[in-house]
């Protein structure tokens, strides 16, 4: 590259381009949070846990971050307000950051025995609709209705944020740093749904018509997420996963707080039902995952083997 | 008559401001002209942020790797920053977001022109920041020394961004380059569509440009638009190359006596064309930001509602 007076011209807009740093540079992963972790990803499967039940547990909590990341970035350019452009893209790139995490833990101890660990980009791109965990509540649509957002965020980050908070004293180190700083991120996550679902439910009367709506159309989706898979059920006796059922008392609570100061009724309308007793967490989904995943992983399979 | 020399001595103040290049801000005098041309420029750059996050947006949903997923998204969520700061700087001067948000949709405020063409494989991100928020630097970092100070301010953060993102772009390039055939393809094919456009994002050649010295004059612009042009040309040539792929002009040449590289002269009915409405994808992007403001509208007042019942309940 020619070497002229304008390399230090503060109008230089190519200045040290050309010595472009490596992909270790974690700024290049700005906003992304995956780099405050990364190096916990590779530590050992505690003691007395099973490495399977681990890394599908990761493959859990992962799918739904990264799922609900998603919906919620088909906001982007669509919001009714800047700020609120900001803060649905900022609530995605959180989860997004706290899925890159837990699904290279997933790939990395399920991978462990056998020596042929899967990353978060193999997992998030190669799998298929029946080999994704995530609750149904993160997959559902909301096709761009703000109060269709807004209901599902309130219901998955009081959720998340109550999992979370037990997270922190998990014997897996890597689920307990992404509790330590997700805790802080869905707190956030919560305050903004719970704020939102005021001023939309205590609105005009017509935004009260459209957020009753939206908490009725998201609630036959709460349901699954107290109940206890058997994967869960044994990591709770290792010290490593928190039992869905045991946050139900504090998620209700909070639900409850908030819709009655929002003045929206708590619906009654009974839960979905599953496939055989099968849901999301044993790979059982909605028809909305399919197109979800269509989506995301299009380009990736488009282009076998190519790096990014 | 005392009111025509009270003008004259504030518009004597004014230009003593400007001649020893000083801020004017928001409280100071100003003429009407100079307050008239920032917001039209303010505002036009306001747009250009909000319009700009369509085409990259485009690819979020799809982007190849999680990694390049969270670079994508935080660098469109910056680009709604931007559009915050430069409307609130607009806001200084008189205006309000709204009244701009409705002149943008309706067509009656223009955004750059470089966005009225579609994004249309992976490549483009990472041309987009490498060439289309290059030049948007060249154009924006003499920007920082605006003789208005709220928006001398707000470039100095966004230029900061900006060149983050073009940065991002580049390695995105290399990445590419250094990959598969077909990655290597698309970027060269991104670059021949990208190419024109982005000469064409530092606005008609001198000759037709009729507001520049009065903008000069005023301090609000440093540079002319063929300058600028020139400058772009001879920085990116040099990346081009390192990057191994060909810039779509055959009259590309370095130019020893100028010290310049020569370049053949874009086709400006073209980008009469397209800041006259009938760019690729003009309509496409009013409305669907006209489409998200109304579906928004409900939302706004409900806020506004609320905030009324909560200020009457104190």
């Amino acid at each position: 590259m020619r070497t002229t007076q304008e390399d230090h011209d503060a109008t230089n807009a190519y200045q040290s381009l050309a010595d472009t740093v490596g992909h270790d540079d974690p700024r290049w992963a700005f906003g992304t949070g995956v780099e405050d972790v990364q190096a916990e990803i590779t530590s050992p499967v505690p003691d007395g846990v099973d490495a399977a039940d681990l890394a599908r547990y990761c493959l859990m909590l992962g799918d739904d971050a990264l799922i609900c990341a998603q919906r919620l970035a088909e906001w982007v350019s669509n919001a009714p307000e800047l700020e609120e452009e900001v803060a649905l893209a900022n609530t995605a790139l959180d989860l997004l950051g706290q899925a890159r995490v837990l699904l290279a833990r997933a790939g990395h101890v399920e991978g462990s025995g056998t020596g042929t660990a899967r990353d978060e980009d193999a997992l998030a791109y190669l799998r298929a609709e029946p080999e994704f965990r995530n609750v149904a509540l993160a997959e559902l649509p909301d096709s761009l209705d703000f109060g269709r957002a807004i209901a599902r965020l309130l219901v998955f980050s009081t959720w998340r944020l109550a999992l979370l908070h037990r997270l922190l004293a998990s014997r897996d180190p890597v689920l307990a740093a992404v509790a330590g700083k997700g805790v802080k991120e869905l707190a956030y996550h919560r305050d903004y749904a719970a704020r939102w679902t005021l001023r939309l439910g205590d609105g005009t009367p017509e935004s009260h018509r459209r957020m009753q709506a939206a908490v009725d159309a998201v609630w036959p989706y709460v349901e699954e997420l107290f109940r206890t898979s058997d994967v869960e059920r044994r990591l709770v006796g290792a010290g490593v996963a928190v039992d869905p059922a045991d946050v139900r008392a504090e998620v209700d609570g909070v639900l409850d707080e908030v819709l009655s100061r929002a003045t929206l009724t708590r619906p009654t309308v009974p839960p979905a039902g599953t496939v055989g007793g099968r849901g999301g967490r044993q790979g059982a989904h909605t028809e909305h995952l399919g197109h979800v995943l269509a989506e995301l992983q299009s380009l990736a399979r488009q282009h076998p083997g190519a790096s990014w | 008559m005392t009111a025509t020399l009270d003008e004259q001595e504030l518009q004597g103040r004014f230009e003593d401001v400007i001649a020893a290049d000083q801020r004017i801000e928001p409280r100071d005098w100003m003429p009407e002209a100079y307050r008239r041309t920032l917001v039209r420029q303010i505002a036009q750059h306001a747009h250009s942020e909000i319009i700009g996050m369509q085409p990259e947006g485009n690819w979020i949903l799809r982007a190849p790797s999680l990694r390049r997923k969270a670079i994508l998204l935080a660098k469109v969520q910056d680009e709604a920053g931007h559009g915050m700061y430069l409307y609130a700087a607009a806001e200084t001067l008189g205006v309000d977001r709204a009244e701009l948000t409705d002149k943008l949709v309706t067509g009656k405020q223009k955004y750059s022109s470089i966005f009225n063409y579609p994004a249309l494989s992976y490549a483009d991100v990472g041309v987009i920041g490498w060439l289309v928020d290059g030049a948007a630097i060249c154009n924006q970092v003499p920007l920082c020394r605006c003789s208005y100070g709220p928006y001398a301010r707000a470039m100095i953060r966004i230029c900061k961004e900006e060149s983050f993102h073009q940065r991002q772009g580049y390695e995105l390039l290399l990445a590419m380059v250094n990959g598969t055939d077909a990655q290597r393809e698309m970027v060269q094919e991104s670059t021949n569509r990208f190419w024109w456009p982005s000469l064409m994002m530092f606005g008609p050649p001198d000759a037709d440009s009729p507001n520049t010295s009065q903008s000069m004059a005023w301090g609000i612009k440093r540079h002319t638009n063929d300058e600028l042009r020139q400058r772009f040309v001879d920085m990116t040539v040099p990346q081009a190359e390192a990057l191994g792929i060909t810039l779509p002009d055959p009259g590309l040449a370095w130019n020893e006596e100028r010290g310049h590289y020569d370049f053949s002269e874009p086709d400006w009915t073209e980008l009469q064309a397209v800041i006259s409405g009938s760019g690729p994808c003009n309509a496409q992007r009013i409305a669907h930001r006209k489409r998200a403001h109304d579906e928004g509208e409900w939302v706004r007042e409900a806020a506004a509602a609320y905030a009324r019942k909560q200020e009457s309940r104190r």
